[in-house]
C-alpha cells in the first residue's frame, strides 16, 4: 500500500523520491558513526592514558613511596616531602583565596552598581582566567620571591597559587550566588535585614555548597600545576619537611617532573607512580565537588 | 472522504497516557479545530498526525493514524516523507536565522531542487499563498530575524507550503499575535482551504468558531465531541463541551 | 522632638556599620584581581623594557636564531614563536574535527543514558594534569611514532602536538555543545517538520547558528595549546630552531622559559631578561587571542 503515499503520484515521482529520502538517511547514518567514533577517541585516550601510567606505576606504589624523601637512586626514593609540600601549599592557599575570591564575588552580584567600573572588573577577571599559568609565574617570580624577598618558599608558591586559582573561585561563585533566587533576598530585606545581613544570611547560606564546588576545582587545578612552581623555584630535591612557611618546599608535579626528566626508566617507573597518587587526589576531590554539585541543586 | 482517520490512537508519555483512544475522521480540504483546556492532548494528538512526537524521549503509540489510505507508524514509513506531505507551523514563529529566501528555499533544497530558477518560482509562490509576497518582495536577502511577529509567522507558513504538502497542522500558530495579524492569518488559513486539509489547534474559541468547519473538542486526552462547528458551538451534545464552550471551564 | 540618632527607633548604628564598611571589604578583594592583572602587565613591561634596551626589538623579531645561553648569543625569537606553532597546528589539527564531531553527537544525536557517560568521561579528561599528559607523550606516544616512523626522535613537535590536542579536544567538544545546545529548540521543531534528516538540522541548522559560539571555542583552544607549558617542556625536546617538520625537537616560548628558570642564570643577565620578552610576548597573543573569543562569543548571545 505504500505506493499510495498519499495523494495518487507518478509512480516515477516517488520511486525518485523514495530514493532521494535513502540516500539522505544514508548520509545521516553513516555521519553519525562517524561522530560517535570521534567521541570515542576521547574516550579512548583517558582509557591508554590510565593503562599507560597504571602498568608503569603500580610497581612503585609502595608504602617506601609515602615514607622516602627523594634520593638519587630510584630504589629509595619517594615523595614525602613533594606530598606534604602540596597538602601544605594547599592549606595556606585556601584560606586566602577563598576569602579573597568569594568577597570579590559578592562584590561583583550584591553590591557592584552596573557601570564601567564594574564592566572593567568583570573584563579582567575573565581575562585572568585565560592567562596561561606559567605568566603567574614569572608574576610571582618578580614580586613575592623578589620583590617581597620571601624567597623561594613555600609561602611564595601559595600565594603565586592563590592568584591563578582566583578567577576559577571568582566565576563559580558569581555563578553560585546569581543562582540563589530573588525571592529570598526580598524575604530577607521584607523581614527587616539589612543588605549585608541579606548577603551573609540569605545569599551565602544558600550558594555556599555551590561557592565550595568551586573551590574544590581551584583545589584541583593547584595540585597539578607545575609550570608556576617551576618558575618561582620550588626545588626538585628537598630531603626536609617545611618547618615554616618561609622554608623552601617541593610539590608533587615537581617531584613528578624532575622523575620524568630523568634518562633511567626505573625514574619514569617512579613517575607513574606519583601520577597514580596525584590522579587518586583528583578522583576524591572530583567526587567531592559532585555531592556539592547535587546538594547545591537540591537548596535552590 | 476522510483523508486522515485517526484510528484507536492513544499517546503515552514514560508512564503518563497524553491521548486515550482517539477515533477521529477529518474530511480533505476542510479546517478541523482542535479544542479544549491545556493538558486535554490537543497539542499532542497534532503533532502525531507528523509525527513530530518522535522528538520527545519515552514516547509511545498505540494504535494508528491513516493518511489517504496509508498507516503512518507502520515500519516502512520515512517521517522526512511523511513530513512533506504534512507540513507544521508552530505557535511561536520560528524562521532560521537566515534570508527569507532561504528559508523558503530551505525546505526545497533539502527535497533535492537545485535549479535557481525552480527555488525562485517556489520562493514566489508560496509567499504569495501566505499573503506576504508583496511586503518582502524587495528584501528576500533580507534577515527574516528583522520581520514583525506576524510578518514571521506568514514567512513560517509560506515555508511549510515550499515544500507542497497536502496537509497542514497549525499549532496555536496566533497565540502569540496582535489581533491585526491574527486577522490577517485567519483569512490566509480561510483561503488556503482550497487546496489544503488543514487541521489546527486554538486556545481562542471564537477562532475556531470563526475560522473552522468542524470542531473536535478533547478533555483529559479524550475525544468528548466532534462535529461541524456550527453544532458544536450552538448545540453540544456532551454536557462538559456546553460547559467549555460557555466559559465556564477552560 | 527629634531623636538622637543613636536611639533611634528606626536606626541602629551598629548595622550601619557593616552596611559601610562591607561594601569597602568587599570591593577591595575585587580590585585585588584588577591588582594582579596590573602586577602582571607591569613584570612583564618593566623587565621587558631593559632587555629591549640591549637588544633591539628589531632584532629580537625578526632574528631567526635564539642561542640566549651559548656565546655568541642570539636572541631572535621567531624559532620559538614557529615551535610554538607547529605544536599548536598539530594540536588543532587533532582536537578541532574530533571536538567537533564529539560536541555535534552529544548535542544532537546522542541519548540522555550516553550523555551521562561520555560527559563525565570528557571532564576527567579536562582535569587532568598536564604533567601527566607530557608523561604521556613521552612514554607512549613517542615510542610508538619512533616505530611507525622512521626517525622520529624521542622528542618532537608531533608527539607535544599529539598530546596538548588530546588536552583541548574536551575543550572544544564542552564549549561547542554549550552553544550547539544554546539554539533554540524551535529551529530544530522548524526543519524537522519540513522533513529534514538529523544530520541536515545539525549541519545546515543547529551548526549555523551556533557558528560564532563554535568559533569562539576553537580561538580559546587555540590560546589554551599556546600557553601550554609542561608538556612542550617534556615531550617538544628543547632545540629553538626554525622547521616545519613535526619530527623534529623544537622549543616554545613556554618551554624556553621554564628551562631558563631550572637552569641557575643570575638575575639580571640577559638571558634572564629574555624570559620577560618571551613572557610579554606570549602574554599579549593569548590576551588578544583570548578577547577575540569572547568577542565572537558575545556576537553568538546576541543572536539569541
Amino acid at each position: 500500500m505504500q505506493e499510495q503515499l498519499f495523494s495518487p503520484k507518478d509512480p516515477q515521482v516517488l520511486k525518485a523520491e523514495k530514493l532521494q529520502i535513502a540516500s539522505r538517511r544514508k548520509k545521516d547514518s553513516s555521519l553519525k558513526l562517524l561522530f560517535i567514533a570521534a567521541t570515542s577517541i576521547g574516550i579512548l585516550a583517558l582509557i591508554l592514558l590510565l593503562a599507560t601510567i597504571l602498568v608503569d606505576g603500580l610497581s612503585s606504589l609502595t608504602p617506601d613511596l609515602f615514607k622516602n624523601y627523594p634520593s638519587r637512586r630510584a630504589a629509595s626514593s619517594g615523595l614525602k616531602s613533594a606530598l606534604v609540600g602540596t597538602i601544605y601549599m594547599v592549606l595556606i592557599m585556601v584560606p586566602i583565596s577563598f576569602l579573597i575570591g568569594v568577597g570579590a564575588a559578592i562584590f561583583m552580584q550584591e553590591y557592584a552598581k552596573k557601570g564601567w567600573i564594574t564592566k572593567i572588573i568583570q573584563l579582567n577577571i575573565s581575562t585572568l582566567a585565560g592567562v596561561p599559568s606559567i605568566v603567574y609565574g614569572i608574576l610571582g617570580l618578580t614580586i613575592f620571591v623578589r620583590g617581597l624577598q620571601l624567597d623561594r618558599s613555600l609561602l611564595s608558591g601559595a600565594l603565586t597559587m592563590s592568584l591563578l586559582v582566583l578567577p576559577v573561585i571568582i566565576v563559580s561563585a558569581q555563578e553560585a550566588i546569581k543562582a540563589v533566587p530573588n525571592t529570598r533576598r526580598d524575604a530577607s530585606l521584607a523581614l527587616g535585614a539589612t543588605k549585608w545581613q541579606t548577603v551573609q544570611r540569605a545569599v551565602l547560606p544558600s550558594a555556599l555548597p555551590g561557592i565550595l564546588t568551586g573551590v574544590i576545582l581551584a583545589v584541583s587545578r593547584a595540585i597539578g600545576e607545575t609550570a608556576p612552581l617551576v618558575m618561582i623555584g620550588a626545588l626538585t630535591y628537598v630531603a626536609f619537611l617545611p618547618d615554616n612557611v618561609l622554608d623552601q618546599f617541593t610539590v608533587m608535579p615537581i617531584q613528578i617532573y624532575n622523575w620524568i626528566s630523568k634518562p633511567q626508566t626505573e625514574f619514569h617507573d617512579l613517575a607513574a607512580a606519583g601520577i597514580i597518587v596525584l590522579l587518586v587526589m583528583l578522583l576524591v576531590l572530583n567526587m567531592i565537588a559532585v555531592i556539592l554539585r547535587n546538594r547545591f541543586q537540591k537548596n535552590l | 472522504m476522510n483523508v486522515i482517520q485517526i484510528d484507536k490512537l492513544s499517546v503515552y508519555y514514560g508512564d503518563q497516557q497524553a491521548l486515550n483512544n482517539i477515533n477521529l475522521g477529518i474530511p480533505e480540504k476542510s479546517i478541523t479545530a482542535l479544542i479544549g483546556p491545556s493538558g486535554c492532548g490537543k497539542s499532542t494528538l497534532l503533532r502525531s498526525i507528523n509525527r513530530m512526537n518522535d522528538q520527545v524521549p519515552l514516547m509511545k503509540v498505540k494504535g494508528d493514524i491513516v493518511i489517504s489510505g496509508v498507516s503512518i507508524y507502520g515500519k516502512e514509513v520515512r517521517t522526512e516523507m511523511l513530513r512533506k506531505r504534512v507540513g507544521m507551523v508552530f505557535q511561536l514563529p520560528n524562521p532560521f536565522p537566515s534570508s527569507i529566501y532561504d528559508n523558503i528555499a530551505y525546505g526545497p533544497r533539502l527535497h533535492g531542487t537545485r535549479k535557481k530558477k525552480e527555488i525562485d518560482e517556489i520562493v514566489e509562490t508560496s509567499l504569495r499563498a501566505a499573503a506576504v509576497w508583496d511586503e518582502v518582495k524587495d528584501n528576500l536577502k533580507q534577515n527574516s530575524l528583522s520581520l514583525s511577529g506576524g510578518q514571521q509567522q506568514r514567512l513560517c507558513i509560506a515555508r511549510a507550503l515550499a515544500v507542497n504538502p497536502d496537509i497542514l497542522l497549525m499549532d496555536e500558530s496566533t497565540a502569540a499575535l496582535d489581533p491585526l495579524s491574527t486577522q490577517k492569518i485567519e483569512e490566509l488559513i480561510k483561503d488556503l482551504k482550497k487546496e489544503y486539509t488543514i487541521v489546527m489547534v486554538t486556545h481562542n474559541l471564537a477562532q475556531a468558531a470563526r475560522v473552522s468547519d468542524q470542531t473536535t473538542f478533547l478533555l483529559d486526552g479524550e475525544v468528548i465531541e466532534f462535529a461541524p462547528t456550527v453544532d458544536l458551538f450552538s448545540t453540544p451534545v456532551d454536557q462538559r463541551t456546553g460547559n467549555y464552550v460557555m466559559g465556564r471551564f477552560g | 522632638m527629634k531623636q538622637p540618632l543613636s536611639n533611634h527607633p528606626f536606626n541602629n548604628r551598629k548595622l550601619r556599620i557593616a552596611e559601610y564598611t562591607m561594601p569597602v571589604l568587599l570591593f577591595l578583594c575585587a580590585f585585588i584581581s584588577v591588582l594582579t592583572t596590573i602586577g602582571i602587565v607591569y613584570t612583564l613591561f618593566s623587565e621587558s623594557i631593559s632587555f629591549f634596551k640591549e637588544i633591539s626589538m628589531s632584532e629580537f623579531f625578526t632574528g631567526t636564531k635564539w642561542a640566549p645561553l651559548i656565546a655568541p648569543t642570539s636572541f631572535g625569537v621567531l624559532p620559538l614563536l614557529m615551535g610554538t606553532f607547529l605544536v599548536t597546528i598539530i594540536a588543532m589539527l587533532i582536537a578541532l574535527p574530533i571536538g567537533l564531531a564529539s560536541a555535534i553527537y552529544l548535542s544532537e544525536y546522542a541519548s540522555a543514558r550516553v550523555k551521562k557517560v561520555v560527559k563525565p568521561v570528557l571532564e576527567v579528561l579536562a582535569g587532568v594534569p598536564t604533567i601527566v599528559y607530557g608523561y604521556f607523550a613521552l612514554s607512549f606516544i613517542s615510542p610508538i611514532l619512533q616505530t611507525l616512523i622512521p626517525g622520529a626522535g624521542l622528542f618532537s613537535a608531533l608527539s607535544a602536538g599529539i598530546a596538548v590536542g588530546v588536552m583541548i579536544i574536551p575543550m572544544i567538544s564542552s564549549l561547542s555543545e554549550d552553544a550547539m545546545r544554546a539554539v533554540p529548540k524551535s529551529l530544530r521543531y522548524g526543519a524537522y517538520a519540513l522533513g529534514a534528516t538529523r544530520l541536515e538540522v545539525a549541519l545546515q541548522v543547529v551548526l549555523p547558528a551556533a557558528l560564532s559560539g563554535v568559533i569562539s571555542s576553537f580561538v580559546l583552544a587555540f590560546s589554551r595549546a599556546i600557553g601550554e607549558t609542561m608538556i612542550v617542556t617534556i615531550a617538544a625536546g628543547a632545540t629553538p630552531q626554525m622547521t616545519g617538520n613535526p619530527l623534529n625537537s623544537i622549543q616554545t616560548m613556554t618551554s624556553y622559559i621554564v628551562q631558563v628558570s631550572l637552569g641557575d642564570t643570575p638575575h639580571g643577565s640577559l638571558a634572564y631578561g629574555s624570559i620577560f620578552a618571551v613572557g610579554l610576548t606570549l602574554f599579549v597573543i593569548t590576551f588578544f587571542l583570548n578577547i577575540l573569543a569572547s568577542a565572537i562569543a558575545k556576537r553568538f548571545r546576541e543572536a539569541y
